[in-house]
């Protein structure tokens, strides 16, 4: 099928940018989304242009590294899918497809269709760990019971891969799923006791430190994101957060 | 309490939200005081009569509805502008209708459109009220002729179309705004349970949909009666 494309172009973190049009012919619509641009790439090489700079890693929906804001939705038409798992299938001949960078003040683009996401590793960095002891006595976690149900919601929050889709949707550039996700995670299980309190009021802190905005319930996250994480997870830390206010001694 | 909760984001929402909740209330039993009206005027006079002079409701509900409507306001718009903010650029392609509805995307517009109206339902019913209470010092609920007033004042406030097209249109966007914000208030407050929240959102489109119905089809009666 024969495209065009408007693909946001911007030269450093400093630079103006802007949208730019190609024409790209012949893909394939068995092609992925990341394919198509590693045509356009060599497209642009072989006319002598600069190729288009964008994040990826994996290619199998596992690394989160490929943000792009394809047709005026995160990862593009599809549901439950990153960009690198998204078909060109999805499109049809003659279709015109906006490329764009994720948009928020909190994930800044640093090149073309690259942004910083430095802003949820560091809400990772408040809080998103659990400490042990590595002297050589640690516990078998297998040898820990866990209720079935609890380690299946403890899997399903554990299953955010960090992609920033439910930043970029959220009319409010809001990182609540992403952080309930990792707040979650660990409040099911033994091991993320010691820690509980501490990291849900240090995560959220360090969110709104990073300027993202305010969470009101639009439900566009859960929809937009790859992995399915469901806004249980955010009412969930919105208690998490209460019960460690309540007691939190500063 | 941690210091950090009335100023943190999801501190923010549960406050939001626990104001949300208190307003609901509150509009639930203004919806049964006002269904009075025209079922019986003696009912309602009684009823008008008991919350304009109990002093509980004048001195203790009264500020805290006062605080919630003037919190709420403030709180609502703080957070919007904060999350105008979280997106300096704007999308050159977004379909945000594609994953969220249309209430949910604008609370602040239809907040300030019953803000609008809430001036003018304050300038209609509550500046009169207190006016006649406080600073002519007139408790007593009745008008010239020795009668209670109330039902008499709310039926002449309804005589006006222009008023009562207005009050229909506040009463639309406030159904859009609850629309959403019923549900949404039980998000907020970290109850959402597989179970339940179906029927919360069911419950929240009844809500939103009977009591501003209600209201339009009360101040139509009166309308058409008069
Ligand atoms: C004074 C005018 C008003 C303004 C400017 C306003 C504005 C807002 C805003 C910006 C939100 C946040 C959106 C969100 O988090 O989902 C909100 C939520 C809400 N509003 Fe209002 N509103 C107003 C009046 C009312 C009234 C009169 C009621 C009820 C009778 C009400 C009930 C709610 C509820 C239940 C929520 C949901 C709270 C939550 O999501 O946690 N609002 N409002
Ligand atoms: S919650 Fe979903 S959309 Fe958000 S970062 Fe995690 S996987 Fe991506
Ligand atoms: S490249 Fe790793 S998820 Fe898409």
């Amino acid at each position: 099928m024969n495209l065009t494309l408007k693909v946001w172009r911007q030269k450093n973190a400093k630079a103006k940018g802007a949208l730019e049009t190609y024409k790209l012919n012949d893909v394939s619509e068995h092609s992925s989304f990341l394919e198509m641009l590693d045509m356009l790439n060599e497209q642009l090489i072989n006319e002598g242009n600069e190729p288009v700079a964008f994040d990826h890693d994996c290619r199998e929906g596992i690394c989160g590294m490929c943000s792009l804001y394809i047709n005026g939705e995160a990862h593009g038409p599809d549901r439950a899918v990153t960009t690198c798992q998204l078909h060109m299938r999805m499109f049809k001949d003659g279709d015109t497809i906006y490329i764009e960078p994720w948009r928020a003040k909190a994930l800044p683009v640093i090149k073309d269709l690259i942004v910083d996401r430095s802003a949820l590793e560091r809400i990772q960095h408040a809080g998103g760990y659990i400490s042990v002891n590595t002297s050589g006595n640690t516990q078998d976690a297998n040898a820990i019971p866990i209720r079935k149900s609890d380690a299946d919601k403890a899997m399903d929050a554990a299953s955010c891969i960090g992609c920033g889709a439910c930043v970029a949707t959220c009319k409010n550039s809001s990182a609540m799923l992403f952080v309930a996700a990792k707040v979650s995670q660990f409040s099911y299980l033994p091991q993320g006791q010691v820690e509980r309190k501490e990291r849900v009021l240090n995560m959220v802190h360090q969110m709104d430190k990073e300027g993202f905005g305010n969470c009101t319930n639009t439900g566009a996250c859960e929809v937009e994101c790859p992995k399915g994480i469901s806004l249980e997870f955010i009412a969930r830390m919105n208690r998490e957060y209460f019960g460690a206010s309540i007691v939190a001694e500063n | 309490m941690s210091n950090g909760f009335s100023k943190s984001s999801v501190g923010r929402k549960i406050l939001m939200a626990l104001s949300g909740f208190f307003l609901l209330l509150f509009l639930f039993q203004h919806f049964i005081i006002n269904l009075l009206s025209i079922i019986s005027a003696d009912a309602f006079n009684n009823v008008s009569f008991f919350m304009g002079t109990n002093p509980i409701v004048q001195f203790a509900i009264q500020p805290i509805l006062l605080f919630a409507v003037v919190f709420h306001l403030i709180m609502g718009i703080t957070l919007e502008l904060k999350n105008k903010s979280a997106r300096p650029i704007q999308y050159a392609m977004n379909k945000p209708s594609e994953n969220s509805s249309w209430m949910s995307r604008n609370m602040a517009i239809t907040g300030i459109m019953v803000l609008l109206f809430l001036g003018l339902h304050f300038y209609d019913f509550w500046i009169p009220e207190i006016k006649t209470k406080f600073i002519e010092g007139n408790m007593s609920g009745l008008n010239e002729g020795g009668e209670f007033r109330f039902h008499e004042e709310l039926v002449h406030k309804f005589t006006d179309p222009i008023r009562v097209g207005l009050y229909i249109l506040a009463f639309l966007f406030l159904s859009l705004h609850l629309m959403h914000g019923f549900q949404s208030a039980f998000q907020s407050v970290g109850f959402n349970h597989r179970k339940y929240t179906p029927i919360i959102k069911k419950l929240g489109n009844l809500y939103a949909i009977i009591i501003p119905l209600g209201f339009i089809i009360i101040a139509l009666v009166h309308f058409f009666n008069h």
